[in-house]
């Protein structure tokens, strides 16, 4: 299977670069990171609040089919410049995960591909590392599954 | 002790990822690698000392002389810690793109 997105955390640094290539337009590709309705699809979590502005904040959660409440992450929007760049910040609650600024940038490579890359900052080369080591995948994954489960209702 | 953290503090230090690079194309004596150094001798002994440790490098007899071997199979254990987290972006920016797609779609046709 072709493998479109890519991570890199190189050794030593306290970044972790995730870069893909979409075949979108870069203006919808901005639109799914932006409209709550859209993010919830994708992300497969509820939008609690999303304030696509400098100043802003952000809360997003996520609930298992009980409808426990299994992640709940939520930061401060630094940036807002609509169809090139958000920067923010990612905390998760009640997770011993390290708080991150995230840097996104959306640039468009034609009409209709675009690229994304996001650079997350680690408060250290631990922290970084941590997340990385912790299954980490295993939270989200909760997420994901839920969010494959809902996908599969629509098709 | 946790091995794994051990592998990670080894590659936090830039002369010990130089060794790693150096060694990546060809065996090498601790001789060698050290004559690519400005550091001390037992600076970089001790540097070799940690990577044969966490079992990043490889110790090999060759007649009189050791030579130092980079361990794909480590790299490749680091490069699999990554693996989860990839996929997991993967599926969800494939997910996103289906779903932007299928959203653009009406207005285009």
């Amino acid at each position: 299977m072709e493998r479109k997105t890519n991570v890199e955390a190189v050794a030593g640094t306290q970044n972790l670069l995730i870069t893909r290539e979409f075949d979108l337009p870069v203006a919808l590709l901005f639109r799914a990171y932006t409209e709550p309705a859209l993010i919830e699809q994708w992300m497969g979590t509820r939008v609690l609040k999303l304030e696509n502005r400098a100043h802003g904040s952000w809360q997003y959660e996520t609930a298992d089919a009980q409808g426990q409440v299994v992640f709940r992450a939520g930061g401060v929007i630094h940036d807002f410049q609509p169809g090139h760049q958000i920067t923010r910040t990612f905390e998760m609650e009640h997770a011993p995960f390290s708080l991150q600024l995230e840097l996104l940038e959306f640039e468009p490579l034609s009409e209709d591909r675009s690229r994304l890359r996001i650079c997350s900052v680690f408060r250290s080369v631990a922290d970084r590392d941590q997340m990385l080591r912790l299954p980490f995948a295993r939270g989200l994954g909760m997420a994901h599954n839920r969010l494959q489960a809902l996908m599969t209702t629509f098709a | 002790m946790n091995l794994r953290r051990d592998v990670f503090q080894a590659l936090a230090d830039p002369t010990r990822r130089a060794i790693l690079l150096l060694v990546a194309s060809q065996a090498m004596t601790a001789g060698a690698i050290a004559a690519n150094f400005d550091t001390a001798r037992p600076t970089v002994s001790k540097h070799l000392q940690i990577l044969t440790e966490c079992e990043l490098l490889r110790q090999e007899q060759n007649g009189r002389e050791i030579h130092y071997h980079l361990n794909p199979g480590k790299m490749k254990e680091i490069a699999d810690f990554i693996e989860p987290f990839r996929a997991m972006w993967e599926e969800r920016f494939n997910k996103l793109e289906s779903l932007m797609q299928a959203y653009q779609a009406p207005k285009a046709s």
